[in-house]
């Protein structure tokens, strides 16, 4: 079934895209630093959040220490602890995994993929990472200021996060509040960027239905990033304003060592709304583009069309659409009316459909396909078996009643773990081997990405799988110290210290990958153009790595989609997007 | 939270309509002949990069209004509400505001037809017009501060401060893209046509901001309390 016509001509509609005005670098600085070209800046955003992301892998191991061995460790008090938590997960959901799919992935991709030279906005796009960074040295500088960064949970739920007792509540709320709207001005600018080269920039012949689907999950990842961080926005501006000029929007009228403070009648659950309208979304803004790159992973790694291009392009708008109004299921202890949570549950569980749907379509993808376990394929396969674990449980959270006992436990902290920590990392993994040698010209050694692979897929679960038993025992997540709890018994310690040993272990496997990439970088096996022969368009350009620029003189043009694998009557078992059409590809 | 799902009712239809109008659920290797999704596109020229920039912004822009509204009357409901202080200088400002948006809805006229001297005086007029209205907001502030009300005093007046300083920042923004075109027309060698797009867009984003500012003044006026009681009724 492909995306053909009889006749040549009517596969290519007239040109749609003027050719554009690329911005010419001149020397080192406009090169490398202040580039404008989505290339570099798609390696200095993943870079940027590569490197925080390995900070906030440290501060797990803080916290895994702290579980496993209480009180062991002079430097971790509840303060480190909190602080701990607080940084790892806002630094990991926002400003490593968003960062890096959409900032990284989407600036790579988006132009090589539609066939455009650059994104359509060149100078705003640079602008958009400069202000990342500074958010992100705006984030990192709160361990610098009296007080440290703030432990307030990275939700920062008021009233908590801006009273005294919370660490950091003196300047690291306030520096967490700005960067975060800094990461947020900063992200609208690339987000207009990637819709807009989508929408724009396409070239003679890719038409919405042609283009590979981590466009699609990265366009909808976009729109969808673009409508809810406002959300994030607004309740980070109102609780600064809280915080600084004494406004009572979130602030209950509330007494602090016996001292009345001037808050009175502000909503904490008005926070909440807010928080959560950008904070479900912001599960799949990780996940669209990490379902998106495994369709492509799979199909290039299984010689296969991806089964059911068009249902997958519907359960990616379906998904987006409908996790904009699920928010309220992180809120089922908030003491909504039950009315509502009847609501959220519904909506909760019918992401199931679209969901499950692209689970189903990728297995079949490989069924009776021609796999190949390259170390990218491992990665894609491994990202399935977790996403369907982690999914799995969110059946049991979306449930309000099941939702109740089990909230506050590390049950929830291994489901979200599954599904948006360990799923959408496994698919970064397998995109950095696909795509690496299209980046540097050059092969990732296969032996190490495979040891690499087997580390740390089994070690993730080994890590997590446990914690679903531990939170079941009623294990509550977030305790510094468990002190005196009679229900959880001794073996859940042991549990514990072997969770901790193993993400010790884990984390610094990844050293394994860290030397694979600079290893490979200087002396990795020469690629060629397109090492996985791959039909879609980002390996077909005239030069790896691309040029600036990307497609020399001339844009490709687009006769068909990106999954022409197996094509009968074609020469090689592949037809590249920009390969003119074959006798007898019309027939379905 | 309700103002919030309505604004979503729009943007969803629009782009579901638009993905259904590109054959996203189209069969095309069912199809003889041109394939259906490039079918109609070619008689209208396409729109420009930067005015679909302009309408994804204005979408952006449009939830940050629309979440700011919906805390608005989610906090309403709280028992130490008072209606917001509405000085009456909000009248004349809403007024000029209204005027800017016809100078400069004349001045992309004026653009396209060519026609420079007009379109130096309207663009003039629109910018001094919204400096108007900005200087008039300051002034509102200064008599609600004059009457006491401060920004962590009551909520409304929280509220009142918080959505005009965003709207305020916005009309900014727009006021140094307006002068970056009236920099350029002001250029001899250049010929107005060359600048209908770049003042259209303006006039596009001054008519955005005169009916957000249209609806927050509804807002202020209590005029809409019904309303936040129903979107509470819904969602709270």
């Amino acid at each position: 079934m492909t995306d053909t016509t009889a006749r040549p001509s009517d596969a290519i509609p007239p040109a749609e895209t003027p050719e554009m005005e690329l911005f010419h670098s001149h020397g080192f600085w406009t090169s490398y630093v202040f580039c404008q070209d989505a290339k570099v800046i798609a390696i200095q955003y993943a870079g940027t959040a590569i490197a925080i992301g390995l900070v906030a892998l440290v501060m797990s191991w803080v916290i895994r220490l702290q579980l496993a061995f209480p009180g062991a460790f002079a430097f971790i008090d509840a303060q480190v602890y909190y602080q701990s938590v607080t940084m790892h997960g806002m630094i990991m959901v926002v400003y490593m995994l968003t960062a890096i799919f959409l900032g990284g992935f989407g600036n790579y991709l988006i132009p090589l993929m539609v066939g455009a030279r650059d994104m359509v906005f060149p100078f705003v796009n640079m602008l958009s990472y400069w202000i990342y960074l500074l958010a992100t040295l705006v984030l990192a500088a709160s361990y610098f200021v009296p007080g440290g960064p703030t432990g307030a949970g990275w939700t920062l739920y008021p009233p908590q996060a801006i009273l005294s007792g919370t660490p950091g509540h003196e300047y690291g709320i306030i520096l967490m509040l700005v960067s975060l709207v800094l990461f947020i001005v900063g992200f609208t600018m690339g987000g207009l960027n990637y819709v807009v080269t989508v929408l724009q920039a396409r070239t003679r012949g890719m038409t919405l239905m042609r283009m590979p689907l981590t466009v699609w999950g990265i366009l909808a990842a976009a729109v969808m990033a673009l409508l809810a961080f406002p959300g994030l926005f607004v309740a980070g501006v109102m609780l600064l304003l809280d915080r600084t000029l004494g406004t009572s929007f979130f602030m209950p009228a509330i007494v602090e060592f016996g001292e009345h403070k001037a808050y009175s009648g502000g909503s904490p659950i008005l926070f909440q709304h807010l928080f959560w309208f950008f904070g479900h979304p912001e599960v799949y803004i990780v996940a669209l583009p990490a379902f998106g790159v495994v369709s492509d992973l799979i199909s290039v790694h299984a010689r296969k069309n991806i089964f059911g291009y068009r249902m997958m392009v519907w359960a990616i708008v379906a998904i987006g659409v409908l996790s904009m109004v699920v928010w309220g299921h992180h809120m089922y202890v908030s003491g909504m009316d039950p009315l509502f949570g009847f609501f959220f549950a519904v909506t909760t569980l019918a992401i199931a459909v679209p969901t499950a749907l692209k689970v189903y379509n990728w297995s079949l993808t490989l069924w009776r396909a021609d796999i190949h376990f390259t170390t990218a394929m491992l990665f894609a396969l491994g990202f399935l078996v977790t996403f369907v674990n982690g999914g799995i449980t969110g059946l049991y959270l979306g449930n309000v009643i099941v939702d109740v006992p089990l909230s506050a436990t590390l049950f929830v902290v291994a489901h979200f773990h599954m599904v948006m920590g360990v799923a959408p990392v496994l698919v970064i993994f397998g995109a950095i081997y696909h795509w690496f040698p299209k980046m540097t010209g050059r092969l990732m050694d296969e032996t190490l990405g495979k040891i690499h692979f087997w580390i740390t897929f089994l070690g993730a679960y080994a890590v997590f799988f446990p914690m679903h038993y531990l939170g079941v025992l009623g294990m509550p997540r977030r305790f510094y110290e468990m002190g005196q709890t009679t229900f959880v018994p001794d073996s859940a310690n042991t549990l514990n210290i072997f969770i901790t040993v193993v993400a010790i272990v884990v984390g610094f496997a990844q050293a394994i990958f860290f030397y694979n990439l600079f290893k490979s970088l200087k002396s990795g096996r020469p690629s060629g153009g397109n090492p996985w022969r791959a039909a879609s368009l980002e390996w077909q350009t005239p030069e790896t790595p691309p040029g600036h620029g990307n497609w020399g003189p001339e844009l490709p043009v687009v006769y068909r989609w990106a999954y022409a694998y197996s094509v009968p009557g074609a020469k090689e078992d592949y037809l590249p997007q920009n390969a003119p059409p074959i006798e007898g590809e019309h027939s379905p | 939270m309700s103002v919030m799902g309505l604004f979503f009712i729009l943007i969803f239809s629009v782009a579901l309509s638009w993905l259904w109008r590109q054959g996203v659920m189209q069969s095309p290797w069912l199809e003889e002949g041109e394939v259906a999704a490039l079918r109609g596109r070619a008689s209208a020229p396409p729109p420009s990069a930067a005015k679909v920039g302009l309408v994804v912004f204005l979408a952006v822009a449009g939830c940050l209004f629309s979440l700011m509204t919906a805390a608005y009357f989610m906090r309403q409901a709280s028992p130490d509400w008072q209606a917001p202080p509405m000085p009456g200088v909000l009248w004349l400002n809403t007024i000029a505001l209204m005027a800017s948006s016809v100078t400069i809805q004349t001045a992309a006229r004026a653009a396209s037809s060519g026609a420079r001297d007009r379109l130096r005086t309207q663009l003039a007029a629109s910018g001094l017009l919204s400096l108007a209205f900005l200087v008039g907001q300051l002034w509102a502030w200064r008599e609600l501060v004059e009457a006491g009300a401060y920004v962590s005093g009551n909520p409304a007046s929280s509220f009142f401060y918080l959505l005009t300083a965003t709207h305020g920042l916005h009309l900014v923004g727009g006021l140094a893209a307006l002068a970056r075109v009236a920099a350029k027309a002001w250029e001899d060698e250049r010929p107005a046509p060359a600048l209908a797009g770049s003042v259209e867009l303006c006039a596009i984003y001054w008519h955005f901001l005169l009916f957000v500012w249209l609806l927050l003044f509804i807002v202020f006026s209590g005029k809409a309390d019904a309303f936040g009681v129903i979107c509470r009724r819904v969602l709270s």
